[in-house]
Formats: C-alpha cells, structure tokens, sequence
C-alpha cells in the first residue's frame, strides 16, 4: 500500500519537474542550499516570527472581512457582532487585534538585531532598505486597519495622522481633503482605508517580503559575529565548496525557528486568551465608544507602537506660524534610520567587537525610544506626580525630559556619523572565522 | 529588409516617442483614479448655515453646536475671564492675530476678544495643530499643566493651550489661534453660524 503511495508521489514530482524544471533549484537556494552561518542566536528568531504574524494577520483578515461592514453607519455595529454574535468570532478578532501589536514586537526587535550586529552594513544596505520600506508600509497598515472600528479612537485617530500632511505648506490643506474624501473622516475615507488595508497594502507587504528575503540570500546572512563566512574556509559536509561555517538553512534552522514558533505562539495564546486588550495597550478602552466627529477622547494617544514618533510631534513646538517642524521630526526620526548604512561608516559590523561608543550610544538610543514611549503613553503624566509630589508642573518637566529624549534619538546619528567617519572609534580585532566554529 | 543598414537616429526617435506617448497616457489614466479621492458632491453639498438661540448659556458655559460637521464652540464668557485676556498677551504666540494667524477669523473678528460681541465667543472647535477637539477649562485654577491657568482651552491630543479667546500659547506644537468662522448676530439672543452679516459664507 505505501508502495502505491510512494509510486504515485514520485511519478507526480517527476511529471510536475518535466513541465517546471526550474522548482526543485529555486527551493534549494532557498532552503536546503541556502547556507546560513552556523552561530545564529535568539536575536535571529525575529525574522521567522515576522512571517508567522504576517500569515496569522493575513487569515484572520480575510476571515474578519466575511463579517465586517466598511461604512460609517455600519462599521462599529458590525465589529460587536464578530465579537458577539459570530461563532468564534471573538477569537478570530484578537488573533488579529493581537497580532497587530507582536507584529511590531517582533520587528521592533528584529531591527534592533540588525542595529546590534551591524546587518544593515555593506553588503546587506539593499536588505536594510527593503526591511526599512516594509516597516513603513507595515505603519500605514496598521494605521488603516486601527480606523476600521470605527470607534471614537478610530475616528480620532484618523483625523490627527491625516492631518499630518495639512502640516506641509500651501498643499495641506487640499491634501488633507484629497485623502480624506471629505471634510472630515467621514464614510469615503473608511470606504478608502478598508480597501487599502486588505487589498493594496498587503500585495505591496508581500511583495516587499519577497524581495527582502531575495536580497538577503543573494549576499547571505550576517550573523552575532559580524564576520562574512562566505570570505571564510571553504567545505563543508554538504558541499565542499560552500562556507565551512554554515549551515543548510533546512533543515537546521527551519527546526530551529520551529522551537521559537512554539515559545511564541504560547505567549500569544496566553494574551489572546486571558488579556486581549493588554491593559488597553493592544486595544484602547475609548474605542469601544462609537466615532463621535464632536467629542475627542479625554486620553487620546496612538496604540504603543507608534507613541515613541508621536512623542517627537508632540515634544517640538511650532515655529514661525506652522506645524510642521513636530511632523518634519517624526519623519526625519524614520528617513534616519533608512540612512543607516550610510550614518554609520564604522568597518566593525558586530557590536561585540565595536568601540565603546557605539555601546554606550546604542544604549542611550534604545533608551530613548522607550522613554519617547513613556511619553506618547501618558506614562509621565503619571509618573512625573509620583516622583515628584502633586503640586509639580507636569507638563513643563513632561517638556524638559521629552526634549532630552528627543535630542538623543537623534543625537545617535550624529555622534555615529562624526564616530566611525572622523575615525574616533577604537574597535576590537574581528576574529577570522565564527567564534564557534569546530 | 534584412540587408539594409540600422537607421540608429530613426530607431532612437521611435523609441522616445513611443514611450512619451505612452507616459502621457498612462498620467491620463491616473487623473481618474487620482480624482475618484476627493470629496464627492454629497460630501461638497452638506453645509448650510446654523442657527442657534443663545438665550439658556449662563456666563462662563460653553455650548457646542455642529456646522458642516465641525463643532463650533459658543461661548458667554464671564467679566472675570473676559478682564484675563489681555494679561496673556505676553505669553501668547500671536496675541493680535494680525501675524500668523491674520487668516484664521474674518475682519470683524480681528480684534482683542476675537468677537462681535465681547462676551460671546463663536470658534471652529478645531486645534491648529492636526485637528482635535481641545477641552474646554473655563476655570481659573491651578490645573497640572499651567500653575497659573486663566482659562481657555486645552488640546487632549498633544497638549497645546488656548486662551479663553482661543489664542494659543506659546511653547505648544500647535501654531496658530483657532479659527473664528463666518457668522452674525440675527438678533440680541440668535447667532446664524456660517454666514456673515452681508450674507457672505
């Protein structure tokens, strides 16, 4: 009987290789010929990760539109009924609503690797950008899909990110409406942001993954040690002449990546489970109230994942009658690190082997990204009264400590800039082949 | 055919107007698309004068009222906040309104209270930075993010402050005074919202 299995199994593939001989290579670039360096650690699992959300966004979405009704008059009421009255619906929504917010733990964390390990340095400025540009398309998805509700944070929400472009000088003002479709967000821009955010942005997402992975395999992996193994020893017991220090990314790395799957889907089960709403950090309280065009929310700030570039908006004021120095800010604070490879001129990729400067000023930067966080949570305006007494001037030292973050942000670039080109930095010598190498 | 020689200068002028025909058409192509995103005719076409009786707002009350969807604040100030407007002048961004703001209220407007009528303020309930409601805090108290509040408005979004003639203060993201919009007294206790005393929109 298994012989017949076998048989029939064989003669498909043989019959699909006929018509399509060129499968069998491409899966073996990618996978059981692709060889990865042997060292990776728990900083490489974020890649993975990021694809597993994306399937878990991309099937919980179609699922969710099969309920949702994109329009003012419907869009809230028919979220309640998924959440009430739809079999499984509740689940299916904070797979979705759950999996916004991993989406940019994993990316946040992923990208931080690649700050750490230097992996956005030559050869891999391609990758960097690619990762950089699905990064910004994964915000204005994730943006799109927050304005679905239809909640009074949806509608909100709404208005401020889109009157971002009414900042830019002559333009704004029609382009605000351009984008809007009407005078206010109003049923033609929900209309418009459903179908961006299922149709338009995912193709653009997948496509930008694609190529991403594409770029990344043509110049291989980096790795903990920021040492290229393909400039290292040759052969290896797959093939004598591939890197000695790598290995076939399947299957020791698919099985790898599997145990992280594991861990993770764990954690996201124990929140989709028993803390959905996360605190009101994944879902808000005050969009469980309808849109109100008239009312702003008392406590209006982004889902946590934008409030560090919303801090920066809010942290620098307007000068000479405009705007649109905070909105300049939190962009610049994103066109930088699309910069990277460029900013950072250093020849030490690993940060195990970089100077002392770069240590300190990566640890300042990441402290300042989550102080920035503080801030666009409303975390000071109740940490400040605790600290300092109630009679304190909240939002003057609120100012004075978000300036201060904000300068470091982008201190960072600066000081890395003028660190690795004036050549102050003193690294240490990079070892010739991975640390661990047999 | 096959033995002539390859008229390159032909080839090059064939191949460039090919392809501006076909740019120009495929922008041609877009301008539908581009278009189909801005506000349709129903959306153009809400937007008729309010009218509102002003008879029940005591002094120091706020009354919001929506015209073409946007809520406009009316207010009766007080003599109390009415005699603190000119103490912020120094505090204030724009406290003439003839600078960067000199767009943002019509010219009957233009003056120290922002008003027709001093007690009654008429305003666009729209913060100049990106768009929110701000909170009205018409009491002059201590209030955690200004010791030395004299009453005004305070934007929940991103913090900017207001005074009670809805001039911003200064060191705030938002730049300029909230909008006065165009409008008219009909009689002692009626304000028609949206049109001016000409009938001008």
């Amino acid at each position: 009987m298994a012989n017949v299995f076998s048989n029939a199994f064989s003669s498909l593939g043989e019959w699909v290789n006929e018509r399509a001989p060129g499968l069998m290579p491409v899966y073996r670039k990618h996978m059981t010929e692709y060889y990865a360096p042997k060292n990776f650690n728990l900083w490489y699992y974020f890649g993975s990760l990021a694809l597993l959300v994306l399937v878990n966004q991309i099937v919980t979405g179609i699922f969710l539109t099969m309920n949702y009704d994109p329009s003012a008059s419907g869009a809230f009421d028919s979220v309640q009924y998924i959440m009430r009255d739809v079999e499984w619906g509740w689940l299916i929504r904070y797979m979705h609503t759950t999996g916004a917010s991993l989406f940019f733990v994993v990316v946040y964390l992923h990208m931080f690797r690649g700050l750490m390990y230097g992996s956005y340095q030559k050869p891999r400025e391609l990758v960097w950008l690619l990762g950089m540009l699905i990064f910004l398309v994964l915000m204005a998805e994730a943006f799109m899909g927050y304005v679905l509700p239809w909640g009074n944070m949806s509608f909100w929400g709404a208005k401020v990110i889109v009157s971002l472009f009414g900042t830019i000088p002559v333009i704004g003002k029609d382009l605000v409406e351009w984008i809007m479709g009407d005078y206010l967000p109003a049923d033609a821009t929900l209309n418009r942001f459903f179908a961006l955010h299922v149709i338009a942005l995912p193709l653009v997402l997948l496509l930008l993954v694609v190529l991403h992975l594409a770029a990344l395999h043509e110049v291989g992996s980096n790795n903990p040690d920021g040492v290229d193994v393909k400039h290292g020893p040759k052969g290896n017991r797959w093939d004598p002449t591939k890197p000695a220090d790598g290995i076939p990314f399947h299957p020791y790395y698919t099985v790898k990546d599997l145990v992280g799957v594991g861990l993770f889907l764990a954690i996201a089960a124990f929140i989709i489970f028993f803390q959905p709403t996360f605190g009101g950090w994944f879902l808000e309280h005050d969009n469980s109230v309808p849109a109100n065009n008239l009312v702003t929310p008392a406590q209006i700030k982004p889902v946590w994942y934008f409030t560090a570039f919303y801090a920066i908006v809010r942290m620098i004021p307007s000068a000479l009658g405009t705007a649109v120095w905070g909105v300049l800010g939190m962009f610049g604070a994103i066109v930088l690190l699309f910069l990277m490879p460029w900013i950072d001129g250093g020849k030490v990729k690993s940060i195990r082997y970089r100077g002392t400067g770069y240590k300190v000023a990566l640890g300042l930067f990441v402290l300042a990204f989550f102080g920035l966080v503080l801030i666009g949570t409303d975390s000071t305006a109740e940490l400040i009264p605790m600290l300092f007494g109630a009679g304190v001037d909240v939002t003057s030292l609120e100012n004075l400590f978000g300036r201060v973050m904000v300068l470091i942000y982008f201190g960072f670039f600066v000081f890395l800039w003028l660190y690795t080109h004036l050549g102050w930095e003193k690294t240490k010598p990079v070892p010739e082949r991975v640390t661990t190498h047999d | 055919m096959a033995n002539e020689v390859v008229d390159q200068g032909r080839r090059r002028f064939l191949t460039t107007t090919t392809a501006v025909v076909g740019g120009v058409g495929v922008v041609a192509a877009a301008v539908p698309f581009i278009k189909s995103w801005e506000p349709s005719a129903k959306a153009k076409a809400a937007g008729a004068p309010v009218t509102q009786s002003l008879k029940k707002i005591e002094p120091g009350q706020q009354l919001i009222v929506a015209w073409r969807s946007l809520p406009v604040f009316i207010v009766n100030r007080s003599p109390a906040q009415l005699a603190a407007l000119p103490k912020q002048d120094g505090r204030l961004v724009d406290p003439g309104s003839d600078g960067a703001s000199a767009d943002q209220q019509p010219k009957y407007a233009q003056n120290a209270t922002r008003s027709i009528k001093p007690e009654w303020l008429v305003m666009i309930g729209i913060c100049t930075h990106l768009g929110c409601v701000p909170d009205y805090v018409g009491e002059m108290k201590a209030e955690p993010f200004d010791p030395n509040w004299q009453g005004g408005y305070y934007c929940p979004c991103h913090h900017s402050r207001y005074d009670m003639a809805g001039r911003v203060y200064q060191g705030v993201p938002a730049p300029k005074n909230m909008a006065i919009p165009p409008y008219h007294f009909v009689d002692d206790a009626t304000v028609q919202i949206g049109v001016d005393a000409e009938g001008n929109a």
